[in-house]
């Protein structure tokens, strides 16, 4: 199976490159996995990051797009809470692209 | 995703078939699935030893149990009518989209073991070895079919190249070669009970999370209320609703309508998913396995009536098949005897003054509506012929003051495809997906330019997903697909009645 090397470290990672252990991920693992999407991470990303793994580690899932949105909002103001501006930050979606740089499993089904 | 290059199809000036471009597609196949994705759904776990004989004997199991299918292959008389129907030859122009050339995948063994003629003399009939290159093509193509049945509107046997597809995808899966994207939802589905894996405590949190927003944003209290004892309805919706953009904003419509007509009604974490994948694999034994965690959650629950949220193939399968999968559903209401749509009973509720809309809250919108090609060639909606085609539209019409419909030839029965239906809404298929969308695509361009149409609602989940993705493609709005109980959302009037 394929891999990211991290600091000489090999995490494995699914076809698509989701990791396939969620306790394997951290920051550094978390910046290769942007660069190889081509996403320059500023603090909003983080925070999307951040989010996701906390609601994940509550809930053993993704939040639904709506749940981020409104985090977001509350944390950096109304203009950058909606759905457009998420795809702004995760070009090929929040629920898949963030899911994938905070080492998440992909969210499955018709979404 | 960076490294899937195609070009978006440009929109063509006539309505002409596209170039010939062979094997132009060839390289377009989904993930395979891996052992623990096949095996929880009694799959082998990969490619078996002998997988040539085994593939013919579930052909000749098949054509036992499904005589339908043995007719589809028996009466195809080569006259064409198929060929440029299906939205996947549109869209990219290899021949062997065309559904004819489909079916003949599949024609082509079954002449080869189960006919005389192709027994003596296979080269003089078309008839072919179920060979590794035979089981290549059938991969990527039976996955280059969303089993939308537009062609069997056009072929004057009717043959159907969804059973084709299906029958397919079965043997494929019975000699260890299932796709990733479906197998593992069917088998997430088995465990957490929807193709998302949305556990209780999420499901729980999000309905929770919807109250505060509706509340906050009308200042009613409307519930949306998990595992509920004792309620009269369960909606049993597809899992999208819970969590991708927009497809949650229609199940806050179908939670204002319940409010609003005072029908006590819950979801179940149980069964809180309707999709059902099993369809898109062709297996029986799946579907129904999936369909009892329905039933069985309506026992439990003790509910009196089933209500299906927006969802393409789960209303074929509840109009279709659920009596027969998960039957009989004498427990239910005699009033209600079957599981109703969301449209059915929010166009009642129109109908008799149970909910009251203001169209004007949408006068910032021109709607259109995509017919989902499973609600529209398989199922009916209320009790007239044609029902699947006017409710929606009646739905949206109370709704929205400003509708027009898209070309004829694009719609009801002989609707397009959304390019991503039927098991191939998954990334690694995006350029079928984008290619798929074409002629859906060039239809809601003539609208646009031609009416100002702004939105286009959807009633399936799948839908709903595939037009957000693709649409930025062809230089529209991610935006402009809605839910039609999002249209419902805004227009509805909350409160006490007059």
């Amino acid at each position: 199976m394929a891999a990211y090397n991290v600091n000489g470290n090999d995490i494995e990672h699914d076809e698509e490159g989701y990791i396939t252990d969620v306790s394997q991920w951290n920051m550094d693992l978390a910046q290769i996995i942007a660069d190889a999407e081509g996403l320059d991470m500023t603090d909003e990303h983080w925070a999307v990051v951040n989010f996701l793994r906390e609601y994940y580690n509550e809930y053993q899932i993704a939040p639904a797009v709506r749940v981020l949105v409104k985090a977001i909002k509350k944390q950096f103001g109304p203009e950058k809470g909606s759905n457009k501006y998420l795809y702004e930050l995760f070009p090929y979606g929040p629920a898949k692209q963030a899911c994938k740089v905070a080492g998440l499993p992909k969210p499955t089904g018709c979404v | 995703m960076a490294d899937q290059q195609f070009e978006t199809p440009a929109f063509r000036e006539l309505r002409d078939n596209p170039p010939i471009k062979e094997g132009v597609m060839d390289h377009s196949q989904p993930y395979v699935a891996k052992p623990e994705h096949n095996e929880p759904l009694g799959f082998p776990g990969e490619l078996v030893e002998n997988w040539e004989e085994k593939a013919v004997a579930k052909l000749g199991d098949l054509l036992e149990k499904n005589k339908a299918l043995r007719v589809y292959l028996d009466s195809c008389v080569k006259c064409g009518a198929c060929t440029d129907k299906c939205h996947y030859f549109i869209g990219t122009g290899d021949p062997k989209n065309m559904p004819v050339a489909r079916q003949d995948l599949l024609r082509s063994v079954y002449r080869r073991h189960f006919t005389t003629a192709g027994k003596l003399f296979p080269k003089l009939v078309g008839a072919k070895e179920m060979n590794k290159e035979m089981l290549d093509d059938w991969y990527k193509y039976f996955h280059q079919c969303s089993q939308c049945r537009r062609c069997a509107v056009f072929c004057p046997y009717g043959i159907d190249t969804a059973e084709i597809s299906m029958a397919a995808r079965d043997i494929m899966d019975h000699i260890g070669v299932g796709t990733k994207y479906s197998n593992e939802i069917i088998a997430k589905v088995h465990v957490i009970g929807n193709n998302l894996g949305l556990p209780q405590p999420a499901l729980v949190n999000t309905m929770e999370g919807l109250e505060e927003d509706v509340e906050e944003e009308t200042g009613v209290q409307v519930k949306f209320p998990v595992d509920q004892e004792g309620a009269d309805v369960l909606l049993i919706t597809p899992s999208a609703d819970f969590f991708a953009e927009p497809h949650v904003d229609g199940l806050i419509g179908y939670g204002k309508v319940f409010h609003q007509a005072g029908i006590n009604w819950t979801v179940s974490s149980y069964a809180s998913e309707a999709a059902n994948f099993a369809m898109f694999i062709g297996s029986y034994e799946q579907m129904h396995k999936i369909a009892n965690r329905i039933r069985k959650a309506a026992l439990d629950l003790g509910v009196k009536r089933i209500i299906f949220g927006e969802c393409g193939h789960a209303w074929r399968v509840a109009y279709a098949f659920l009596n027969t999968l998960a039957g009989p559903w004498d427990f239910l209401d005699p009033k209600y005897p079957r599981p109703q749509h969301i449209l059915e009973v929010t166009n009642e509720l129109i109908k008799t003054g149970g909910i009251t809309l203001d169209a004007s809250a949408n006068d910032d919108k021109v709607l259109t509506f995509h017919d989902s090609c499973n609600v529209a060639r398989a199922t009916r909606m209320g009790d007239v012929e044609g029902g699947q085609f006017t409710i929606p539209r009646e739905v949206i019409k109370a709704s929205v003051n400003k509708f027009v419909d898209m070309d004829p030839q694009t719609i009801c029965e002989k609707t397009f495809c959304c390019g991503g239906g039927g098991g191939l809404l998954t990334d690694d298929l995006i350029e079928l997906r984008v290619k798929g969308a074409l002629p859906r695509m060039e239809a809601l361009k003539d609208v646009v330019d031609n009416h100002g149409v702004t939105h286009m609602a959807a009633i399936c989940a799948i839908c709903k997903s595939q037009f957000s993705k693709v649409m930025p493609y062809y230089g529209f709005d991610m935006d402009m697909v809605v839910s039609v109980h999002q249209l419902v959302s805004e227009a509805i009037q909350l409160g006490t009645k007059e």
